[in-house]
């Protein structure tokens, strides 16, 4: 038994030297010779040139790497490339592919849903993957969504605001401009 | 001041910003992102000891791994290590793994040393010393203006405490970092910088290459937040590391290194006495202060931007003030510039103690401050946001609120300096129409190339999206590093001369009277086959310095928990003449998010026995986010005649101060140190034993060890640019 059980966990055991991965990100079928100990994220940064994802903690706490799996949005970072063969990846190079911002993106840049950037990726990601899933949220829906993504420049509430009117949900501008004082 | 426009199409309105499309598509490329032919990643291999001499570094067994193609020291010889985490060597390869594999094979000969990493422990005799030849504890610089004791003396209402704050992190999303390529004869560095000048000059310098040589380039970069100057540790090892190897290096670092070697804002610890007579005219200020700002504070290397002081009595005007502030090395990473250096630290002691005074004169906070505050502008601000809040409603004893979630609100005040000059820019305009901006200077997230396109197309009547801004590249007319809130200040005026000589010269040569607007393209049609380009820099007249804000906090406490809900913000901020209202908002919102973290969440916590830092990651050291924002609203003077002044700094200043005074006014006890957590909270109220949580040691003895004052030393530079 024990040996059996050997012989059948000896076949699954991969690399350590590097293999190839078959990936399908955006759509199109990409082949890698990657280490198994190689994460998506890194896959994509390092070795493809989908950059779009960003590195921030590497370790599931911030969202920066956001990508989609099969339409989920998921930590690139805590996912090794050979497990995300066979699933359909969507990284933020994937939302428009044909050139035409998605209404979310519209909505991020038209509120100013962002600041230096580097987080963007990630949360409009996330705020699309809720859109598909609810298309009607609510500010709390729209902040339990985004827990998962940290943002240093403070976007958020222009994060929440763009996420609402994306969905077609009204919200108003909290910026007063006074002269003459 | 008038010469600006006074009936805008754009300034002051809301512009998008130019590389939206870029940042939500991922197709911006930040230094980080850089992928020259033939790039090897790059990895730092760090001090495990707080306080070590270092006899040797063994780096053989790590270049012999596979894929590993360089290596270097970051020093040959005997060096000492002065705290955990500091950069000892680094490698370069083919891939990630290959440098994880290879760090992990450097073997480093050392002798660990006697190390302190609490300032208070610091202090004391016998306390290990961070340097040999110099007292972790330096001089004290001491100022004294009219006659202290006597005023305090003849003080209706004195009032006493003693306030501390934390050590927070930077942790700009976009690690320190670049991608380096040095050749034969220049070198290329995307560099993730506040200032790519500070880039170019540092590693021409090092790499014993002309200035004209090397080229620093910041197309997009993830935020600083005032931690991003020059080439850095991590530069220098990329530089090297990519002459060895003849090939491009990046090296980013890792969350964890953030967390050690680049920067902080240092702590503080503030023995304040507050006198008044009984009209609350303020008559009598005294301070006995220190901080650390890590291994570079202390007696050997006081002074500098990255010190431990801090602006006391900050914004108020006191005719007897007496301040004596010290610094103190620790064991730990350095402290470098962060929003508003200095600044909230001051704003935390000083507002905490203007409300324990007016509790104790039973006078409404905000009347306390307008009687106090020799800033016109801010008394202003006072009466506008005490209006638009409904403070006359809502503030009431403290401790008042029936029930076990008692609510309360604060105010503080902040001022800024600014300024900022000596940009350099070059108009284009092309016999098609075609417009392109080009300056030096770089856009950390505060869009600032936006700003450009709004101050060009003001000029020219054409719309912001039809002018090319190029920013970032040292090839580019020279700017300013982007720090103190004198970006805008510094740029735009140097745009707006640029382009009005532009126009003047098009409407010569073309001449067309008014080429503005429908007129600019008939009239660029004229020039032929030669664009007009043209030279602009700063100058007096279009930017100004000195900004006041104040903000109102709303809070929620639940006293069986501890847990503090801050429920709103009113910010009433002064900025001169606001150029983008849609980027200059989101500024504001940013900097009251940091000074949340600085109020609630965010402190730096490191091991006095192993003296590492315990928190090193996001899931230990909280960052504020999305569920913990309030109402946040934002009220911006526009006064064009003050011409443009920044606005990134000063509104980060009051937030911690404003929330901690809610706090107080709602559980009618004060918290004493920051930030404001849960157990401090519960201590305060007596549900927990005393002396069971952190950050409550006994400071008088180390208040009265900073007597060492000679007048000499002091290491709290204003960074207000004159």
């Amino acid at each position: 038994m024990a040996q059996e059980l050997n012989k059948h966990n000896a076949e699954k055991i991969q690399g350590p030297d590097a293999i190839p991965v078959q990936l399908t990100i955006n759509g199109k079928a990409q082949a890698f010779q990657l280490e198994p100990r190689v994460t998506l994220l890194d896959a994509l940064r390092n070795h493809s040139t989908q950059t779009g994802a960003k590195e921030v903690c590497d370790r599931a706490t911030c969202g920066a790497c956001t990508v989609l799996l099969d339409g989920v949005p998921v930590y690139a970072c805590m996912l090794l490339a050979i497990e995300a063969q066979g699933r359909e990846i969507t990284t933020v190079e994937g939302l428009a592919p044909d050139g035409k911002l998605t209404k979310v993106q519209e909505e991020f840049i038209a509120c100013d849903g962002l600041q230096c950037g580097y987080c963007t990726p990630g949360f409009v990601l996330t705020v699309s993957a809720l859109l598909a899933k609810n298309p009607k949220p609510s500010e709390t829906d729209v902040r339990k969504a985004c827990s998962g993504n940290l943002c240093r420049c403070g976007s958020y509430p222009r994060v929440v605001e763009a996420a609402l009117k994306a969905a077609g949900v009204a919200t108003a501008s909290k910026c007063e401009v006074l002269t003459n004082v | 001041m008038s010469e600006w426009p006074s009936d805008p199409k754009f300034l002051g309105k809301d512009t998008r910003r130019l590389e939206g499309p870029a940042k939500v598509t991922g197709a911006a490329k930040y230094s980080s992102d850089m992928q020259p032919e033939g790039w090897l990643y790059g990895m730092i291999f760090r001090s495990k000891w707080p306080a070590a001499l270092i006899k040797s570094i063994n780096l053989e067994k790590a270049r012999a791994v596979p894929g590993i193609k360089g290596a270097v020291t970051v020093r040959d010889g005997e060096r000492p290590v002065y705290f955990y985490g500091e950069e000892l060597a680094a490698v370069a390869g083919t891939s990630k793994q290959a440098c994880l594999d290879a760090l992990r094979l450097i073997e480093v000969e050392a002798t660990p040393q006697p190390f302190v990493v609490d300032p208070v422990e610091a202090m004391k005799p016998g306390a290990p010393s961070v340097f040999t030849d110099s007292p972790n504890l330096s001089e004290a610089k001491i100022k004294e203006e009219g006659k202290v004791d006597e005023a305090f003396a003849q003080c209706a209402v004195v009032v006493d405490g003693e306030f501390s704050t934390q050590v927070q992190l930077h942790h700009s999303l976009e690690t320190h970092g670049n991608t380096i390529h040095v050749r034969a004869e220049d070198c290329t560095a995307w560099a993730s910088t506040q200032g790519i000048f500070s880039v170019r000059d540092g590693l021409a310098d090092q790499l014993k290459l002309p200035q004209s040589k090397v080229r620093a380039i910041t197309e997009y970069m993830g935020g600083g937040f005032g931690s991003k100057f020059g080439p850095g540790v991590e530069g220098s090892l990329a530089a090297r590391l990519s002459r060895e190897t003849g090939l491009p290096v990046k090296i980013m670092l890792t969350r964890f290194d953030e967390s050690l070697a680049v920067g902080n804002r240092p702590s503080s610890y503030q023995k304040i006495r507050l006198g008044s007579d009984k009209e609350g005219n303020l008559l009598a200020f005294d301070l006995d202060g220190f901080g650390s700002a890590g291994f570079s504070s202390g007696g050997r290397t006081a002074g500098g931007g990255g010190g431990a002081g801090f602006p006391a009595p900050y914004i108020y005007k006191v005719p007897n003030v007496r301040t004596k502030q010290a610094g103190v090395a620790t064991n730990a990473g350095s402290s470098r510039a962060f929003r508003a250096p200095g600044h909230p630290q001051g704003s935390f002691g000083m507002e905490s103690i203007m409300d324990e005074l007016a509790v104790r004169l039973g006078m409404d906070p905000v009347d306390l401050r307008i009687k106090n505050d020799p800033f016109e502008i801010r008394r202003k601000e006072y009466a506008i946001g005490r209006e638009k809040f409904g403070w006359a409603q809502k503030y009431k004893k403290p401790g008042s609120t029936p029930g076990p979630i008692k609510t309360g609100v604060g105010v503080a005040g902040a001022t800024w300096g600014g300024g900022g000059k000596g940009t350099k820019a070059q108009v284009t305009i092309n016999p098609d129409g075609a417009v392109e901006v080009r300056c030096g200077t770089q856009d950390l997230g505060t869009g600032i190339r936006t700003v450009i396109a709004v101050v060009a197309a003001e000029i020219f009547g054409l719309t912001p999206d039809k002018i090319l801004v190029r920013i970032g590249d040292t090839d580019f007319p020279p700017s300013g590093g982007s720090g103190g809130s004198t970006t805008t200040p510094s740029v735009s005026p140097a745009i707006f001369d640029a382009c009005t000589k532009g126009l003047q010269q098009l409407q010569t040569v073309s001449g067309v009277a008014d080429a503005r607007g429908v007129n600019f393209l008939p009239a660029c049609r004229k020039l032929g086959v030669e664009p007009i380009v043209m030279q602009g820099e700063w100058r007096e007249g279009l930017s100004s310095s000195g900004a006041g804000g104040v903000q109102f906090a709303e809070v929620a406490v639940d006293t069986e928990t501890g847990f503090v809900k801050v429920t709103k913000i009113l910010v009433v901020q002064d900025c001169g003449l606001v150029v983008n209202k849609l980027t200059a908002e989101s500024q504001v919102n940013g900097g009251v998010i940091i000074g949340l973290g600085y109020a609630l969440y965010e402190q730096r916590v490191m091991d006095p026995q192993t003296g590492v830092v315990l928190n090193p990651n996001f899931e230990t050291y909280k960052l504020p986010g999305i569920s913990d924002i309030p109402d946040i609203e934002v009220i911006l003077l526009d006064m064009p005649e003050r011409g443009v002044i920044g606005i990134g700094e000063p509104v980060v200043i009051p937030t911690a101060s404003a929330v901690a005074n809610a706090v107080a006014n709602a559980i009618g006890v004060r918290i004493h140190s920051l930030p404001i957590t849960p157990d401090k909270i519960l201590e305060a109220l007596d549900r927990v034993p005393k002396g069971a949580t952190a950050g409550n040691e006994e400071l008088d003895p180390a208040f009265a060890r900073v007597e060492r004052a000679d007048g000499v030393a002091g290491d709290f530079v204003d960074f207000l640019p004159a």
